[in-house]
C-alpha cells in the first residue's frame, strides 16, 4: 500500500469538518429551538419557583434527579469503555474510542447541571464550597464528578493531539485555533513517547475515578434511611447499569454518525457486533443484580420495604416497571443472543430499548420510594410537569447538539490511531500472539519471515 | 444546658387540631393555593396523621394524632444537609438556617417522619394574612425548606426577658405556641433533663412511645398512649 492510498482512505474522516449540508442546519436549529426552549422554561421555573415542576411531597425529588443519574451513567460509555478497551489492547477499539470519550465529555457537563436545575435557591450554588460540609454525600458527589470531568476532558484531550496537529497542517478553517490546541507536536519520536505515556497513565486512572462516580452517585440514595434505597448493593449494581446504558448510547451515536459521515468503511459491522456482545452481558449481569436487589427486599418483608415493592410490581408503577424489564432484559437478549437478530438494525433496537430502559430504570428506583415514606402518611402521586418534559428534551438535545458541533471541530474517529493500526497493528499483535503460543518451529519461520 | 422535648398525651386529645392552627399562624407558615394543596404541597409544620379508623362503615371516623418534626437527638436530616442549613443545637432542637439552605431537599427525602416541607412557590396567601403576621417570626422565600423549630424565637424572648430580670429562666416562660393553646393541656413541653418538669415526668410514664423508635433516630417528640377502658 502506498502512501497516496492512505491520504484517500482519511479523506472520509476529515470531510464532515470541512463540508457541512443543509440537513446538518436544519437539524441543528430544530435542536437549538428545543434548548432555547428549555432555556425559558427554566427561567420561568428560576421566577416563579420550583412549583412549576410536578413535585410535591412526600416526591421531593423527580425528573431533575432521574436526568441526572441517567445523564451521568451514560457518561460511563465513554471514558470507561474507551479505558478498558486501551488497557486489555483491544484492536476493534481504534474507531470507537474518540466517541465514547466525547459522549462522556458532553454528556458529564448536562448531566453535571441537573442537581444545579434542581435546586430551590440557585443562587446560593457557592455556599457548597464555602461551607460544604463533607459528611453529606451531595459533596462527594461534587467531588466524585468534578474530578470525573477534569480526569475524562484531559482523557479526551490528550489522544486528540495528534489529530489537531494533522488539521492545522492541512490548514484551513480555524487555523489559529488548532495551532494553540495542537501545542506545537510535530510527532517526533520523543513527543510520541510522551503523549504514549500520558494516556497509559490516564487510561489507568480514570477507571476507578468513572467507577466512585456512580457509586457515590448511588450512595445519595443508599446513604439514606427510605425503604428500597437503603442497600447496600447499590453501589455497583449502579455502576453496572450505567455501564450498561453507556455502551447502549455509544452504539446509537456510532450507527447515526456512521450513516450521516459514510464512515462505513471505518465502523464495520464486527465493531457492532463486539458492542452488542458486551451488550448482553451488561444487560444479563443487569437482570442479576435487579433480581438480587428485589429478591431479598420480597423475601425480608418489612412493612415498609414492601409497599415500596409492591407499588413497583402490581401498583401505580407497574406498567413502568415491567417495560423496564422488557427494554432492558427481553429486548437485548432476544436481539443479541439470536444470530439472525444481530444485525445492526436488531443492534440499534436493543441499545435503543436498553437507553429508554435504563431512564425508566432511574425513574422506578427514586420516584416509588419517596412516593411511599415509612410513615401512613398518604401516598404521593409524581407526575412531571411540562417544564420537567421540556428540560428533558432540551438536555437530549443539547447533547446531541454537543456533539454535532464537536464533529464539526475534530474528526470524530482517531485519524492517527487508525493510521497507527494499519501500520504497526498487524505486527504487533502477530508478535503478541506468538508470545502467547507455545513456541513451535512453524512459529519461529513466521517470525523470521 | 436543658434539653428540650414535648410528649403529646393522645388520651387527652380529641383531634381538635387547634395545635395545627396555632403552629401555622404562630411561624407565618405559608398559605398555599387550592390547586396546589390538592397536590400535595401543604405547609403545615404539625399535620394530623392518620393512623386509623373508628367504627364501621357509615360512621366511620379517622382516628388522628398530631406529628411534626419529632426533634430527634440522632437526626438523619442533618447528617445530609450539604451546606450546614439545618443542625442540632446544644439545648437539643433541631434548627434551620433559612439564608443558608439552598434547597436540594435532601433533607426531605431523608427524614423518615416526612416532617420537613419545602416553599414550592412564593407567597400565594392573600395580602390580608401578611398583617397578621407574627413580627418575631421570619418570613421564608421560595425555595428553601422549613419545619417545627419548637418555637425557638419564643426560646430567645424568654432568655432575653429572664436576662432582663436577673433571674433564672423558669419553666413556663418557654413554651411552644402548639401547647399553649392545646385546649385539653394534652402537650407538654419544656426540659427533659429537669426531673421536676412535668414533660421528664411524662417521659417516664408507661405509656410513652414514640413513632419509629426502632430505627434510632431517638425522638424527643414522644407519646403517651390513650388508655384501655
Amino acid at each position: 500500500m502506498d502512501n497516496h492510498h492512505y491520504i484517500d482512505e482519511d479523506e472520509t474522516l476529515y470531510r464532515p469538518i470541512y463540508n457541512t449540508g443543509k440537513g446538518f442546519y436544519a437539524l441543528a436549529c430544530a435542536l437549538a429551538a428545543i434548548v432555547l426552549f428549555g432555556v425559558f422554561m427554566y427561567v420561568r421555573q428560576l421566577i416563579f419557583g420550583l412549583g412549576e415542576t410536578g413535585m410535591n411531597e412526600p416526591v421531593s425529588w423527580g425528573f431533575y434527579i432521574i436526568n441526572f443519574v441517567f445523564f451521568i451513567g451514560i457518561s460511563h460509555a465513554g471514558t470507561l469503555i474507551s479505558a478498558i478497551l486501551r488497557l486489555s489492547k483491544a484492536e476493534w477499539r481504534r474507531p470507537i474510542t474518540r466517541m465514547a470519550e466525547v459522549i462522556t465529555g458532553i454528556v458529564l457537563l448536562i448531566g453535571g447541571i441537573h442537581p444545579i436545575i434542581d435546586l430551590g435557591r440557585p443562587d446560593r450554588i457557592l455556599h457548597i464550597f464555602e461551607r460544604g460540609r463533607l459528611q453529606s454525600p451531595l459533596l462527594w458527589d461534587v467531588t466524585s464528578i468534578t474530578a470525573y470531568f477534569t480526569a475524562s476532558t484531559i482523557y479526551l484531550y490528550i489522544p486528540l493531539i495528534p489529530d489537531i496537529a494533522l488539521l492545522r497542517d492541512r490548514g484551513g478553517r480555524f487555523n489559529k485555533l488548532y495551532k494553540i490546541l495542537a501545542w506545537g507536536y510535530d510527532g517526533s519520536e520523543k513527543q510520541k513517547h510522551v503523549l504514549e505515556r500520558a494516556i497509559n497513565v490516564l487510561m489507568v486512572m480514570v477507571i476507578p475515578i468513572a467507577v466512585s462516580v456512580h457509586t457515590i452517585i448511588s450512595w445519595i440514595f443508599s446513604m439514606t434511611l427510605q425503604p428500597g434505597w437503603h442497600s447496600t448493593i447499590f453501589g455497583p449494581y449502579f455502576v453496572v447499569g450505567a455501564i450498561f446504558s453507556g455502551i447502549a448510547a455509544l452504539v446509537i451515536v456510532m450507527i447515526a454518525f456512521r450513516k450521516a459521515y459514510h464512515l462505513e468503511n471505518y465502523l464495520k459491522e464486527i465493531h457492532f457486533k463486539y458492542l452488542g456482545t458486551l451488550l448482553m452481558v451488561m444487560s444479563l449481569l443487569w437482570f442479576y443484580f435487579t433480581f438480587a436487589e428485589y429478591l431479598t427486599q420480597f423475601y425480608g418483608h418489612e412493612p415498609p420495604e414492601m409497599r415500596v415493592f409492591l407499588y413497583k410490581f402490581t401498583g401505580g408503577y407497574s406498567p413502568w416497571f415491567w417495560l423496564m424489564v422488557v427494554c432492558n432484559f427481553v429486548i437485548p437478549v432476544v436481539f443479541l443472543s439470536n444470530k439472525k437478530l444481530k444485525t445492526i438494525g436488531g443492534i440499534l433496537t436493543a441499545s435503543i430499548a436498553v437507553v429508554i430502559g435504563m431512564w425508566l430504570e432511574r425513574l422506578i428506583i427514586i420516584v416509588p420510594s419517596l412516593a411511599n415514606p415509612r410513615l401512613p402518611y398518604p401516598t404521593g402521586i409524581y407526575v412531571p410537569s411540562l417544564t420537567e418534559i421540556s428540560l428533558l428534551a432540551a438536555g437530549i438535545s443539547a447533547f446531541i447538539l454537543g456533539f454535532m458541533g464537536f464533529s464539526k471541530l475534530f474528526p470524530l474517529i482517531s485519524v492517527w490511531e487508525i493510521k497507527e493500526g494499519r501500520r504497526e497493528s498487524v505486527r504487533e499483535v502477530t508478535e503478541r500472539l506468538n508470545e502467547y503460543l507455545p513456541t513451535s518451529k512453524h512459529v519461529k519461520v513466521i517470525e523470521e519471515a | 444546658m436543658p434539653r428540650y422535648g414535648m410528649v403529646i398525651d393522645l388520651n387527652k386529645c380529641n383531634q381538635c387540631e387547634a395545635c395545627v392552627t396555632a403552629c401555622k399562624l404562630e411561624n407565618n407558615v405559608q398559605i398555599v393555593s387550592k390547586e396546589n394543596a390538592a397536590v400535595g404541597r401543604v405547609m403545615q409544620w404539625m399535620k394530623m396523621l392518620t393512623t386509623g379508623y373508628d367504627g364501621d362503615y357509615p360512621d366511620a371516623r379517622p382516628v388522628t394524632m398530631p406529628v411534626s418534626c419529632m426533634q430527634c437527638d440522632e437526626p438523619s436530616c442533618i447528617k445530609v444537609c450539604p451546606v450546614r442549613a439545618t443542625y442540632k443545637r446544644d439545648d437539643g432542637i433541631v434548627a434551620q438556617i433559612y439564608p443558608q439552605c439552598i434547597g436540594c431537599r435532601y433533607c426531605m427525602a431523608n427524614c423518615p417522619y416526612t416532617a420537613k416541607v419545602f416553599n414550592w412557590f412564593k407567597d400565594e396567601q392573600p395580602v390580608e394574612y401578611e398583617k397578621c403576621y407574627n413580627t418575631d417570626v421570619s418570613v421564608r422565600p421560595k425555595g428553601v425548606v422549613e419545619k417545627c423549630t419548637f418555637c425557638i424565637h419564643r426560646l430567645q424572648k424568654a432568655k432575653e426577658l429572664a436576662k432582663a430580670e436577673h433571674r433564672k429562666m423558669k419553666e413556663e416562660d418557654y413554651v411552644s405556641a402548639c401547647a399553649e393553646v392545646c385546649p385539653s393541656k394534652a402537650i407538654y413541653f419544656g426540659d427533659l433533663d429537669d426531673p421536676k418538669s412535668k414533660v421528664s415526668k411524662a417521659m417516664h410514664d408507661y405509656r410513652r412511645f414514640a413513632l419509629q423508635e426502632e430505627l434510632g433516630t431517638k425522638p424527643k417528640l414522644n407519646y403517651l398512649s390513650e388508655k384501655s377502658e
